[in-house]
């Protein structure tokens, strides 16, 4: 057994008082979680702290705090791996999660956020038209494909972190946007197109993401909200050239072409083509409110009227031919390290399917049924 | 040392100010720098948005370049943007992880006659400064040590996340770094609630309000803590930290004014080049109260 000093912050909303840290200390192994340390300090110290979990075993999702500051489940943080990353004091630091209200003291209020969110996105299949008669047939590939998004216990963390949320509340956010992959990427679903429409109509949809990888850093189930968000942008933008609202798809695709052209990043043309183009009736006004911010920048020779007029640099050949062979291909190349796994994970595999392979009688699988060996 | 370098696209842009102050620095630190100068755009983000393998195969390019130049005595490539370091190493992550998708990239950039080989060493400036010139080294060539000066370090995300592709742990604290450096150099480090959170630029043609509001408000945390000026290794994060710093505070509603200096301009002041030299008089928010204090050591820039 070993002593760790738990700070937990305290506030109840009611009370009328601000919140407050209180501090325990508690005696548990140090491979026990922080969770069993908040709970014995309830249950040995102070009965009234308020925290909300059932399995323990990190997968209901109802744990999810901060522990010094980052977000996680306190029944998948252990007690010496949190006085690690604590601060020079050596007390681990127990908060609520952010980006929702709270209800009282580590439990926030999931349903007036996350939930909404959630529901917000159509959460279901919906399935196409005529119902088969029996199941829906689909390829293994293609759930592998979203085993992924699946993986999402629905614990908040990855909403607790959003840096898009935190100054655009609105945002329908990264657990929300990982669900709608689960169904935009399943070929069962039938309302893919429209799914990503009314995404790209939603001002705070796909395209309201800053990449800053919070959430994937978050995530205790590896779910990688982010990239789920970037195969949405991918498949509205090029499978249904979707025009959203914010000028996303806009925006990417006047990446893509000027790096095409010049090679290296031409930022004078990229603001304008992002909103259509310069004479664009969009980009007309977004260059009129930069133009006191161009004016400073010329007169401070940060630019150039050269430098911003022309285009000094031309892509070398060997860029453009990447774009006529990747750009040409049938069908997009994606290589997700989730489902794949690196040559190091899966050394040996290879060896081991031959081995069942061999060891099998052709046709026949291990149950005795007519059947692949696949 | 000598390194292949790699300085981005906006650093030769909008803020041609990094590309010009890391060319002043880099000789006073014993590095050569070795421009890339056939290589890419890394894509930032946005065309692995559009096709992971445009990216990835745009980025083995980049890095096949970098080793014809590691073949010839560089040390390893190096890079002065902390979205170069996070869009290449996502690319790198998925390059090195396989040899199958790896020779398919290869194959299209075999008519250039070019081939990326796994594991290229690739990094920032900052993560240079501190594991391969040294902190005790650095300590020892400070001519005016920014004594007195409040630093707020501004890291940018994709040099700080995710950890595990960064290689950013407890041994190697990379998203400790910027403090170190700012301490090293004489200075005091500022801690305020922004330094690792984004500034909200990749979605300044999306959403401005929300970019904006991003900006305004960590430059804001700033001032309330004080700070004289910020520093960041993300000419990304500086234009819409200092670029758009009077969008952001009428988006924020306060007045903001706090200067955002390059890394290395940061570097350079305290190695004791001119701040003209580093660059500094073409900052949308004249760092006045940088150039205050260079004034009383240095002797002023003179001249704007």
């Amino acid at each position: 057994m070993a002593e760790f000093k738990l700070k937990i912050r305290r506030f109840d909303p009611e009370s009328g008082t601000a919140p407050y840290w209180d501090e325990h200390t508690v005696d548990l192994e140090p491979h026990r979680s922080v969770l069993e340390g908040i709970l014995q300090a309830r249950n040995e110290k102070d009965g009234s702290i308020g925290v909300r979990c059932s399995c323990r075993s990190a997968i209901c999702g109802s744990c999810g705090v901060r522990v010094n500051g980052k977000p996680g489940l306190a029944c998948h943080t252990h007690l010496d791996d949190a006085l690690a990353s604590a601060g020079e004091d050596g007390v681990i630091e127990v908060e609520p999660m952010g980006n929702m209200p709270i209800i009282k003291d580590l439990i926030v209020d999931m349903d007036a956020v996350h939930w909404k969110k959630i529901q917000r996105v159509t959460p279901w299949l919906i399935g196409k038209e005529p119902v088969p008669e029996r199941e829906y047939i689909v390829s293994r590939e293609s759930m592998i494909d979203v085993t992924q998004s699946m993986a999402c216990i629905q614990c908040g963390a990855c909403v607790s972190d959003c840096l898009s949320m935190e100054v655009d509340p609105l945002f329908v956010g990264p657990a929300a946007l990982a669900k709608t992959y689960r169904f935009v990427g399943d070929p069962r679903d039938a309302a893919h197109e429209q799914r990503l429409k009314d995404l790209g109509d939603d001002k705070h949809g796909i395209y309201d993401c800053t990449h800053c990888f919070k959430c994937i850093e978050a995530c205790p189930k590896g779910v990688a909200p982010m990239n789920q968000i970037m195969r949405l942008r991918r498949i509205a933008g090029n499978d249904f050239h979707i025009k959203d609202r914010n000028n996303g798809e806009r925006h990417e695709a006047a990446f893509v072409k000027n790096i095409e052209k010049n090679g290296i990043l031409h930022e004078a043309d990229l603001l304008p083509d992002s909103y259509g183009g310069k004479f664009h009736p969009r980009a007309v006004p977004e260059l009129i409110s930069s133009l006191p911010i161009v004016m400073t920048a010329l007169l401070r020779r940060k630019m150039t009227p050269a430098k911003a007029l022309l285009h000094p640099h031309r892509a070398p050949d060997g860029v453009k031919k990447i774009y006529e062979v990747v750009e040409g291909r049938d069908q997009r190349n994606e290589f997700n390290l989730y489902i794949s796994g690196t040559d190091a994970d899966n050394e040996g595999t290879a060896e081991v399917a031959e081995a069942i392979e061999a060891a099998e009688p052709a046709g026949v699988a291990p149950d005795g049924s007519a059947g692949s060996s696949a | 040392m000598k390194v292949a370098y790699w300085p981005g696209c906006v650093s030769r842009g909008f803020t041609s100010e990094l590309h010009g102050s890391m060319a002043a620095v880099a000789p006073m630190l014993d590095i050569e720098l070795v421009e890339l100068d056939r290589a890419n755009c890394c894509g930032a983000g946005v065309i692995a948005e559009h096709s992971q393998e445009l990216a990835d195969t745009l980025n083995a390019r980049t890095f096949a370049l970098a080793q014809q130049e590691i073949t010839q005595g560089a040390d390893l490539m190096m890079n002065i943007c902390s979205t170069c370091q996070g869009a290449q190493s996502e690319c790198q992550q998925r390059l090195d992880a396989s040899a199958d998708y790896r020779a398919q990239v290869n194959e299209t950039l075999a008519d250039e006659g070019l081939e990326y080989q796994d594991g290229i060493i690739n990094k920032n400036f900052l993560w240079v400064l501190v594991e391969d010139i040294g902190l005790d080294k650095l300590k020892t060539l400070v001519r005016q040590p920014l004594t007195d000066l409040r630093v707020g370090p501004f890291y940018g995300c994709y040099i700080v996340r995710p950890t595990d592709r960064l290689d950013i742990n407890r041994a190697q604290p990379r998203d400790e770094y910027l403090g170190q450096v700012i301490e090293t150099l004489g200075g005091t480090v500022i801690d305020y609630a922004g330094s690792h959170k984004c500034c909200g630029f990749p979605i300044i043609t999306m959403n401005k309000a929300a970019s904006l509001e991003q900006a305004g408000r960590h430059l804001g945390d700033a001032v309330d803590a004080e700070a004289d000026c910020l520093v960041t290794p993300c000419p990304l994060c500086h234009l819409n930290l200092d670029l758009q710093q009077p969008m952001a505070a009428k988006q924020v509603g306060r007045e903001l004014n706090m200067p955002v200096l390059h890394l290395p301009q940061l570097v350079g002041l305290a190695l004791g080049i001119s701040p003209e030299d580093l660059g500094l008089q073409h900052h949308i928010v004249k760092p006045t109260s940088v150039i205050d204090w260079s004034q009383a050591v240095v002797g002023g820039v003179g001249g704007w």
